[in-house]
């Protein structure tokens, strides 16, 4: 039987000595998480954009459903895209299912609503005062669009911080379309599930203490953002 | 060439409610214009109809160089300026505030920084031309916005309200900033103002929108 001290000493031990197996895993996990963030971005930010600047039919049942997907189950993601990329799905030729790039895809998917509802809600919160006053010191209706943007910089950045929270901490979907195959797709929240299951609290430990500091730091520098971008509101 | 501008039957009406009833006046001296008249008589949507950045329901808004009608084009409304009564400063340093329409203009760095910092200096900014422009006093947001527009040097300049909800001190210093525009005697400046006796100190024509119409008080 483990005491809870022993077990979180010897996580730390892990840690401390660069265990090569929690580095992998951690590496992985970052890797993953990143390219999802920088896929989920490059769409999510222009279509955030789209949807706050364009006035057309459906414009506001999007906005909603964008901000109805940011709670999305990962588990339910996880399943459609098992379903879509399994040996007999629709997309089962391109022989993603148990890869990296399936995580990737599963991983964009729960990020994107999240950066997009983010990034539309932080420029529609531009005092529209901005845009008119660009206009009238000679700025074209783009370049007028690129200054409400620029002003809507750390609420965007604030969704991306917030997506890639949601991706780092995300482990039903990444497990059903990832496996959990040692050394090609575990990750940190699936190794944990996993390892606890097994008993083995020394890795899970050490592996929650990486993944909460991480998830200490991003929220960290989420905060910076949303008071320099609150600064606004009361200066 | 100075331009000119005339407003012909201008119409306006918000939410049904009739605002400005066929205006009609024809802005053909530089100096300033100061435009009273109540609260809700549609001053300021004089002014955005003037400055073309709203569309009037009926009449029009005609530019003229040399007596010669011309197109409403970016050109056109890049000689035009009006500073909002909000300001609208922008999440960066006062001096990129104040460069911010001479970059829309592609002004040559050595010309910009130079024209950026006269424009800082005339408005008593210059010693704060690095700091966050959104951490200065209402007062000098004021003047940050009059910055701006001496910065890029308009024809036509529209104020509204340009001493509203500030201090005194500030007020003077407006005061002294539009003074001075006019007595360049290059821009054609159009103010709106509650307040009598600035409309008597400042303009070289007062006029006054009643009942939806506008109408010179002084000739």
């Amino acid at each position: 039987m483990h005491s809870v001290w022993g077990s979180f000493k010897n996580a730390l031990f892990l840690i401390g000595n660069f265990d090569s197996e929690l580095l992998g895993i951690i590496i992985l996990s970052l890797e993953v998480s990143a390219t999802a963030l920088f896929i989920a971005s490059a769409l999510a930010i222009p279509f955030g954009v789209v949807t706050a600047f364009k006035h057309f039919y459906g414009r506001g049942f999007i906005v909603t459903l964008l901000q109805t997907f940011m709670g999305l189950p990962p588990v339910v993601v996880g399943l459609f895209l098992y379903i879509l990329l399994s040996r007999s799905g629709p997309l089962g030729f391109m022989g993603l299912l148990y890869t990296p790039s399936a995580m990737v895809l599963a991983q964009t998917i729960l990020a994107f609503p999240i950066i997009a509802a983010l990034s539309n809600s932080a420029i529609v919160n531009v005092d529209p005062v901005i845009r008119q006053a660009s206009i009238t010191l000679g700025a074209t209706p783009f370049q007028s669009a690129v200054t409400v943007v620029k002003e809507a910089r750390y609420g965007i950045l604030s969704g991306m911080i917030a997506g890639l929270g949601r991706t780092m901490a995300e482990v039903g979907a990444v497990l059903i379309v990832g496996g959990n195959i040692a050394g090609y797709t575990r990750v940190m929240t699936t190794t944990i599930a996993m390892e606890t299951d097994k008993g083995n609290f020394e890795l899970a430990l050490a592996l929650g203490i990486v993944l909460l500091c991480i998830s200490f730091l991003l929220n960290l520098v989420f905060h910076a953002f949303q008071n320099k971008g609150e600064k606004k509101s009361y200066l | 060439m100075k331009l000119t501008f005339r407003v012909m039957e201008i119409e306006k009406n918000y939410d049904g409610q009739s605002v400005l009833r066929g205006c009609s006046y024809f802005f053909e001296n530089t100096g300033v214009y100061a435009i009273m008249g109540p609260n809700g008589c549609g001053k300021s949507t004089f002014l955005r109809i003037c400055a073309l950045i709203e569309t009037p329901d009926s009449g029009k808004v005609s530019y003229f160089q040399n007596n010669e009608k011309i197109k409403t084009d970016t050109s056109l409304k890049r000689r035009i300026s009006l500073v909002l009564p909000g300001i609208g400063v922008f999440h960066t340093t006062v001096f990129k505030n104040v460069s911010y329409g001479l970059r829309l203009r592609r002004i040559q760095k050595d010309e910009l920084l130079n024209r950026a910092d006269a424009a800082l200096e005339s408005v008593g900014l210059l010693h704060k031309r690095q700091q966050n422009a959104l951490t200065l006093s209402s007062g000098e947001k004021q003047r940050l916005g009059l910055a701006r527009v001496l910065a890029i040097g308009p024809d036509v300049i529209f104020l509204d309200e340009p001493t509203a909800s500030i201090d005194v001190r500030n007020t003077e210093m407006v005061e002294n900033i539009i003074a001075k525009m006019r007595n360049d005697h290059r821009s054609i400046i159009v103010m709106t103002t509650h307040d009598q006796a600035q409309a008597e100190r400042l303009a070289d024509r007062v006029l006054m929108i009643t009942g939806g119409r506008i109408q010179g008080l002084n000739g």
